[in-house]
């Protein structure tokens, strides 16, 4: 008799529609360990890192997210998801830059000044990653100084803005109106986040749109920029 | 009810966060006032306030309306201007502040500690008392205590706002901030601006 009991699933011996599949379930059980074997055993049998990424991480956490919207799972299950796929993403990140994985746009990203919250920023960072953006993560409590250099330095499509609290939401209209007074407001496309804001908010305060969580800010971004991108050739068109 | 009878309105109604009702009480029985109704919601929907709203309206147009005058006891508390916006429609009066734990520091101490150092996370009486059910089980730490530097990581101190001068909880609150990995302040503060605004809404109309 094995020392194993029965129902352990040895994932190598899985097929890959089955390791992906039981890569959804352990993403879902917030399996970490799990998650890095099944993307080491993928690499191995000759996936690309993106393929990896897209069908095996990507379309778990949406079926995570999907969950968590219908109040199925809560936050501490997103969590341990988001952990999950954090350390296979941390294997796929530099062989994603080595094999050249089509980039989508690029994203500028931080919590506002005063408030020192990161966890749905972090969890649109990873998604915006999985979904081909480029991140550019500035952390938390960022003033208006921090986005404006970033901004200049990295030339993204979006502005990604987050805030936790009542008395930071206010923060992210500072920096929309800097980037008025600068005249750079059209330049990027302004996204925010955050528990207490809703569209209303987001509305009043200039930004493009409000995203309720890290799936929507994936689309949002996508339709946006295809938007942009849309106009921008139309605009050329008639040039 | 006929336009004969008009539907009598007396008394006065606190709708209150569950968090503040044993303070209320406390309060009311230090000025020696005499007890209104107090109507409380859970404290744990400071977890998801989308409830909070809705929740207070319901009492307004319920219970409500049979008292003449009624009043909030609650925190923005995360609905981002929502209660606020609700109250106004519905013409009642909220404590003003955006957290439970802000009105019982001051809010100029309050506001002056969250510039200094943003990294602060409070802790009042009543989240000391409950810190097990609200905050470990809340969150989910208690099955999955590998969490707690995502939600803790980046805060710096826990400040416990004592309502009461209470050793035990005061070690409670010690505890809390070790379990979080926090450096522990505690500042007696007792009730603060809940006192004033209760005072002040169960003055005689007209004072």
């Amino acid at each position: 008799m094995s020392d194993e009991p029965e129902d352990d699933i040895v994932l190598s011996e899985l097929d890959d529609d089955e390791l992906v599949q039981q890569m959804h379930d352990d993403l879902y059980d917030g399996l970490k360990d799990e998650i890095e074997e099944a993307v080491h055993i993928l690499l191995e049998r000759g996936w690309t890192p993106y393929r990896v990424l897209t069908e095996a991480l990507v379309e778990g956490m949406r079926i995570v997210g999907i969950d968590f919207r219908d109040g199925i799972l809560f936050v501490p299950e997103v969590l341990m998801a988001a952990n999950a796929m954090k350390a296979g993403m941390a294997i796929l990140r530099p062989l994603l830059a080595e094999t050249g994985a089509p980039q989508v746009g690029k994203m500028v990203i931080g919590t506002v000044k005063g408030d020192i919250h990161d966890i749905g920023k972090n969890l649109v960072s990873m998604m915006m990653e999985g979904a081909g953006f480029d991140v550019i993560d500035l952390g938390i409590n960022n003033p208006v100084e921090s986005y404006m250099d970033a901004l200049a330095e990295h030339q993204p499509d979006i502005l990604g803005m987050s805030a936790l609290l009542t008395t930071t939401m206010p923060y992210m209209k500072v920096v929309i109106d800097a980037l008025k007074e600068r005249g750079i407001r059209d330049n990027y496309i302004v996204l925010v986040g955050g528990a207490p804001l809703n569209e209303a908010f987001a509305e009043s305060i200039g930004a493009d749109a409000y995203c309720r969580d890290a799936a929507v800010a994936v689309e949002t971004a996508k339709e946006l920029i295809a938007e942009r991108r849309r106009s921008n050739s139309a605009a050329m068109n008639v040039a | 009810m006929s336009p004969e009878d008009p539907h009598r309105r007396t008394g006065t109604l606190f709708i209150a966060c569950g968090a503040l009702g044993r303070e209320l009480v406390a309060v009311l029985r230090a000025a020696g006032l005499p007890r209104p109704t107090i109507a409380c919601l859970p404290a744990h929907w400071h977890n998801t306030p989308e409830r909070i709203a809705p929740a207070v309206r319901e009492k307004i147009r319920g219970i409500g309306r049979d008292y003449e005058r009624v009043f909030v006891l609650y925190g923005d508390c995360g609905t981002g201007g929502e209660l606020d916006r609700m109250l106004e429609s519905e013409g009642v009066e909220r404590i003003p502040g955006p957290h439970c734990y802000q009105f019982f520091m001051g809010t100029d101490e309050f506001t002056e500690t969250a510039e200094r150092e943003p990294g602060c996370f409070y802790l009042t009486d009543y989240l000391v008392r409950h810190f097990d059910r609200l905050i470990v089980a809340g969150l989910g730490l208690d099955r999955h205590p590998e969490l707690r530097d995502m939600y803790f990581g980046n805060y710096t101190r826990l400040i416990y706002i004592a309502q009461t001068d209470d050793p035990v909880l005061r070690g409670k609150a010690r505890a809390a901030a070790d379990r979080l990995g926090l450096a522990y302040e505690v500042r007696h503060r007792g009730y603060g601006e809940l006192a004033v605004f209760v005072n002040r809404a169960m003055a005689p109309a007209g004072d």
